[in-house]
């Protein structure tokens, strides 16, 4: 098993349980994980909004978002936050994009920095794929 | 009974993909080589996943086993 490296571009709820659920399931089987948040997705690094975002679809004004995590709750879905934390138990490296910070005028303080491992580039996010298996954009 | 008792007790009944795949991963790394590990889950999944990474992380699978109300039994050995 090799590594599995993940662009995640999108900040709503949907993209970022797929990011993390890749995630954990490529270290579960005894590969490594990369997560590198870039856009949207350095909004859910920003503090308090792990578990807090929109639906990519049938959001509804918030409703869908409520009506989803209910039924998450319903069926015993783990929450983002603690997908995150079995992210890190396991081994999985986050890394915040930098550049994209600027441009969305997010500065380290607003973010979790203690879930990032890197704070880097395109090369960083290039450079970890070179030996990666699987590699995806959400 | 199994005869292969285990050292580490997984129970994650209840619990849904990821989590059945990412506790056994976390017991895997605590087991001392030797060391078996018992999973308990109810999701169907977890049930076939649990062993490809069985596979993938060179540990070998002892019994796959139903329980009873749909509960199901692996038992790992690392």
């Amino acid at each position: 098993m090799k590594k599995t490296t993940i662009v995640l571009h999108s900040g709503e709820s949907d993209k970022l349980m797929s990011a993390l659920i890749i995630g954990n399931g490529a270290l579960a089987m005894g590969g490594e994980a990369t997560i590198y948040f870039t856009f949207w997705g350095l909004n859910r690094l920003k503090k308090g909004r792990m578990s807090k975002g929109p639906l990519s679809r049938m959001h509804f004004l918030g409703l869908g978002a409520l009506g989803m995590r209910l039924r998450m709750k319903q069926r015993n879905v783990a929450s983002a936050e603690r997908l995150m934390d079995d992210f890190k138990a396991l081994g999985g490296k986050i890394i915040a994009c930098e550049m994209t910070m600027e441009i969305m005028g997010i500065s380290k303080k607003n973010l979790r920095s203690d879930l990032v491992d890197e704070w880097g580039a395109v090369g960083m996010y290039v450079s970890e794929s070179e030996d990666a298996g699987l590699t995806l954009f959400i | 009974m199994s005869e292969n008792k285990a050292d580490f007790i997984v129970d994650v009944t209840g619990e849904t993909c990821p989590i059945p795949l990412v506790e056994m991963r976390k017991a895997v790394m605590k087991a001392a080589t030797g060391q078996v590990i018992e999973v308990i889950g109810t999701h169907g999944a977890s049930r076939k996943e649990i062993p490809m990474a069985v596979k993938s992380l060179g540990l070998t699978l002892l019994a796959d086993r139903d329980g009873e109300d749909h509960i199901w039994h692996l038992l790992i050995k690392k």
